[in-house]
């Protein structure tokens, strides 16, 4: 990634997560292995539509929750 | 059973009044062969935190439930407040491609797994204005049943004994008394632990059960998910048939004319 890079941490599922600087949903996703799975993403509580991915940048300190469907009642 | 008698829920047409839930099953092939077992249409799921960097490969329970196949029904189990459950509502909304139907609950404390009614009644509002249509968990209250309703919700659901307990229906008066003021589908959740608990449920004159751990923590979930399919259609078909009034003496079904012998009173 060259010279400029710098990272930021965020917190992914209450656990810290470290991404270089102006990364975006999309390449968090792409980075965990998830793309093409059944999930939704929360930024900082705001429900992120699976189009928006790309178009939200993460900042240090952000809160992303990606969730899924399990088994209940 | 006549084809005609269709459970409809916000304008959506369902054959089997039996609503199950997906949790507490060994693995993933147990869940989707107990549930075909039991003819249910509508499926519950729980919205959860995914498991970062472990089993990439795992299986996802919308694989086997595929949401083209079942109506799947997100639940908000495990929120206290009303804030929680409009926030697991809205994250599942969007895992859903846009569905908005969910089953609300938002729990009191974890003895009881009792409703919190107020806090139930708040995101019940909430949710409403956002466009959701709810399915609701409640107490077996016919007051508060009768608000939720008026609030708009699409289905009443209270409970028959708490959740996971399998004691079955425990306030038969209430339930009737549930039924009886409402104008949308009421459906026993929570409380039932064998196929008569369900044909009771039924036979008072709900619309339709939804359970879980009654077929999931059986010895044999698939056989006890038939058995439930069977219970709840033997209840409906019960219920529409009337059953025969209590009488608390004999009455005998063979003739008293034509005996050809003299003992008896």
């Amino acid at each position: 990634m060259g010279l400029q890079t710098s990272n930021v941490i965020i917190q992914v599922n209450g656990k810290a997560h470290t991404l270089v600087a102006g990364s975006t949903i999309e390449q968090l996703i792409e980075q965990l292995g998830m793309q093409g799975q059944r999930v939704a993403v929360e930024h900082n509580q705001d429900v992120i539509p699976r189009s928006e991915y790309p178009h939200v940048a993460l900042k240090s300190g952000d809160r992303v929750e990606i969730i899924r469907a399990i088994g209940g009642g | 059973m006549s084809k005609q008698d269709l459970l409809t829920i916000a304008g959506r047409d369902f054959q089997s009044r039996l609503l199950v839930g997906t949790g507490k099953y060994q693995d993933m092939a147990q869940t989707g062969e107990a549930i075909r077992a039991s003819g249910a249409e509508i499926v519950t799921v729980a919205i959860r935190r995914t498991n970062i960097g472990q089993n990439a490969d795992e299986e996802n329970l919308l694989d086997v439930i595929p949401p083209d196949e079942f109506t799947i029904l997100p639940n908000t189990a495990g929120c206290y407040t009303a804030a929680d459950a409009v926030r697991v509502c809205r994250l599942a909304r969007e895992l859903l491609n846009g569905h908005t139907l969910v089953k609300l609950e938002v729990l009191g404390d974890e003895k009881t797994l009792y409703p919190d009614v107020p806090a139930t009644l708040e995101a019940a509002e909430q949710l409403i204005n956002d466009g959701f249509e709810v399915m609701v968990y409640t107490s077996d209250d016919p007051i508060a049943a009768q608000r939720l309703e008026q609030m708009g919700c699409v289905a009443v659901m209270p409970l028959a004994s708490p959740i996971g307990s399998g004691l079955g229906v425990q306030n038969h008066y209430n339930l009737m008394t549930i039924i009886e003021n409402a104008n949308v589908p009421i459906i026993v959740d929570a409380g039932v632990g064998t196929a008569s608990d369900a044909a009771v449920a039924m036979e008072l004159g709900c619309d339709g059960v939804l359970m879980n751990t009654a077929i999931a923590a059986a010895k044999n979930p698939v056989l006890m998910a038939s058995a439930m399919r069977k219970g709840i259609e033997a209840g409906r078909e019960a219920f529409l048939a009337g059953r025969m009034p209590r009488r608390r003496f004999a009455s005998a079904s063979s003739p008293l004319e034509g005996t050809f012998w003299q003992s008896g009173s």
